[in-house]
């Protein structure tokens, strides 16, 4: 009995450790991945801590405290003593592109603190922190700023409140909804949309033509007038709407459900409203060419494998390169300074993409995307056809 | 006659992976599958290509098909080279192998209509050539079902008729009748005669010898990827018959051993 159960496991072993393929792509690949994916995850959230630390901000503060002297002057900013910091000087935060921050102290604050009753039941003195989320170097200055007067509040016993808001309308945040929609959608949406084409494509390019492959039926084709690269396009042009199909059914149910997801319902945004026909044209473009080269790519693993299980396995590393590119936007704020990292596929869909949705689009990025996509796919059906012609590729076991 | 196939000098070698090397048990790293095969077809014959398992056959069928490219000599279909115009030489030929497959989701009728498109056949010679073929190997009545549902026979007397759809002068069948049930077999091979009947060529190989005997005008005797000999049954087989003079010449070949 027991030699037999080792008999067993000796055969699965065999099975498993014969396969080289299987060995790489169980055991080595995950661990490569990983180490991959959580190094350049680790980049990229140093990065964003560090972002914004060369830009200069002005920091404008009202009645500031002897008390607080040290605190303001340590921050990362050109402090500005202004008496008294107008209503104009707040509204001009709205400008995303405005490194300012703004800090107001009641007047005479060291004493309200001091002789204020936390029991009195009468509202404490109240800090008020106006900055713009949209604004990387504004938004960091205020964190360092509020958690600082966080730290020296509760060393008072909360003798003092930050961003207290007394009337309803009252907001410290100037970005405007859009701008903060456009930073949720920028970071979510490319990469959705990349999960759902890639999604459609591996629905059916496997079997499309591993499966062919493996069931016989490509000889079938094979022997026909049918030119080498008449089979290829049109195996790459039908995967491709196939997959964008696929896609906008994808799409939609994503589109219904975002506002549910932000809760975007409860504050009151109206989603997409700010969105101009140039927008979605542009994605609509980016969606194209990115498809078309995601279902070559596919294709040509597809025709690479000697089955659709195969094919699987083959995909999977291509499948994670691609999810990474969609996680690019969560640890990175502003577009890639250089125009050469929009010649690197899938990553300058994301990046085109997240800058729509950001509304920071140019229009150079998005044409140098669109003619290297359109490059790579013609390299690929290139490559393809010449696939079709290799009696090895084609007819190896 | 008129001279249709000329094969010159057809060689082709096939490198060995290591796993192919362990299943063949060799340390040999090529194999040679097809070495400076030469022989003609005329238009209107049947020409057998007979050998045991590994001779070349189905290699050198597949070249003539231009599924593969020979590595060295060429061959020549209605004056159109397999080597320097696969596509012309496409469009003449009609291949049939049962490692050819159809999709198992369409249906007859579809593939028929695809197939005719890929040869640009005009859609009233399509009709036509359909309601013929189909009636012929009694298709009809599974013209709308799947192929995935018909049976072997049927699947068969299928991927015959569409690898027929542009109705070639020039047929290669590759083990015609292997696997078939033997009243699909005869329907096969009665329909080969009716094919040479037509004045067309058909070049097939096989392992049977009755089948050779019983269809073909002429013969090549294939091992080890040479041609062994080839002529009509009577200049290859003389006062002997085909499996006797076979066996004489494979002992020749091979010395004694099986």
């Amino acid at each position: 009995m027991k030699s037999n159960t080792l008999t067993i496991i000796k055969k699965e072993f065999a099975r498993f450790f014969g396969d080289r393929q299987m060995l790489f792509t169980t055991v080595i690949m995950p661990g490569l991945l990983i180490y991959l994916i959580y190094t350049f995850m680790g980049m990229g959230m140093e990065k964003m801590a560090t972002e914004g630390t060369d830009e200069l901000v002005t920091l404008r503060v009202e009645n500031l405290p002897e008390s607080m002297t040290t605190v303001v002057e340590n921050l990362p900013a050109t402090i500005v003593l202004q008496q008294p910091v107008a209503q104009d000087d707040i509204d001009r935060l709205e400008d995303k592109e405005l490194n300012e921050v703004l800090l107001r102290f009641p007047e005479a604050f060291d004493e309200l603190v001091a002789t204020y009753d936390p029991q009195s039941g009468l509202a404490a003195p109240n800090v008020e922190i106006y900055y713009n989320s949209a604004n990387n170097a504004s938004s960091r200055v205020y964190h360092i700023l509020e958690s600082s007067l966080s730290a020296y509040e509760d060393q008072l016993s909360n003798r003092f409140d930050i961003n207290r808001s007394d009337k309803e309308d009252a907001h410290f945040d100037m970005a405007s909804s859009d701008d903060v929609l456009g930073s949720i959608l920028s970071k979510l949406i490319p990469m959705l949309i990349l999960m759902m084409l890639f999604s459609g494509v591996m629905a059916i390019a496997p079997s499309s033509i591993a499966g062919e492959k493996e069931r016989g039926t490509i000889a079938t084709l094979l022997v026909t007038p049918l030119k080498r690269n008449e089979l290829a396009i049109g195996k790459i042009v039908s995967l491709s709407s196939i997959a964008l199909l696929s896609g906008i059914s994808s799409f939609i149910g994503i589109a219904l459900s975002l506002p549910k997801m932000i809760h975007a319902d409860e504050a009151g945004v109206e989603l997409g409203l700010n969105y101009t026909f140039n927008d979605y044209a542009v994605i609509l473009i980016i969606i194209l060419a990115t498809v078309l080269i995601m279902a070559s790519v596919v294709s040509i693993l597809s025709a690479l494998a000697k089955d659709v299980k195969n094919a699987g396995t083959m995909i999977t590393p291509f499948m994670l390169v691609v999810m990474f590119c969609g996680l690019t936007p969560m640890f990175q704020s502003g577009s890639p300074v250089s125009l050469a990292a929009y010649l690197i596929p899938f990553y300058n869909a994301v990046q085109v993409m997240t800058s729509v949705f950001a509304h920071e689009m140019t229009w150079m990025p998005v044409i140098v995307t669109l003619a290297a996509n359109v490059a790579y796919t013609g390299l690929a059906v290139w490559v393809l056809t010449r696939m079709f012609n290799s009696e090895k590729v084609m007819f190896s076991k | 006659m008129t001279e249709i196939l000329r094969v010159e000098g057809l060689n082709k070698t096939f490198r060995l992976s290591r796993k192919q090397q362990k299943i063949e048990k060799t340390d040999r790293q090529e194999i040679v599958a097809v070495n400076d095969l030469t022989f003609t077809a005329n238009q209107g014959e049947i020409f057998g290509l007979l050998g045991p398992n590994g001779a070349g056959k189905t290699t050198t069928l597949r070249m003539l098909a231009t599924l593969i490219a020979p590595d060295k000599g060429d061959a020549f279909i209605d004056g159109c080279s397999i080597v320097n115009q696969p596509e012309q030489v496409r469009a003449k030929i009609g291949f049939l192998t049962s490692e050819l497959k159809l999709e198992d989701f369409f249906t007859p009728n579809y593939l028929f209509d695809f197939f005719s498109k890929l040869y640009g056949i005009a859609p009233d010679v399509v009709a036509q050539r359909k309601e013929k073929l189909f009636k012929r190997f009694g298709i009809d009545k599974f013209a709308e079902v799947k192929v995935a549902n018909l049976s072997t026979g049927m699947k068969q007397k299928t991927s015959l008729v569409i690898s027929l759809v542009h109705d070639p002068e020039f047929v290669i069948f590759d083990e015609p009748t292997n696997g078939l049930d033997v009243l699909t077999a005869r329907t096969v091979t009665d329909y080969l005669q009716e094919l040479r009947g037509q004045g067309k060529t058909i070049i097939l190989s096989t392992h049977i010898f009755s089948l050779v005997e019983r269809l073909c005008d002429r013969v090549g005797i294939i091992i080890d990827g040479r041609m062994q000999s080839c002529g009509t049954l009577e200049e290859v087989c003389g006062d002997m018959s085909l499996e006797d003079r076979f066996f004489e010449l494979y002992k020749e070949v091979k010395g004694g051993e099986e």
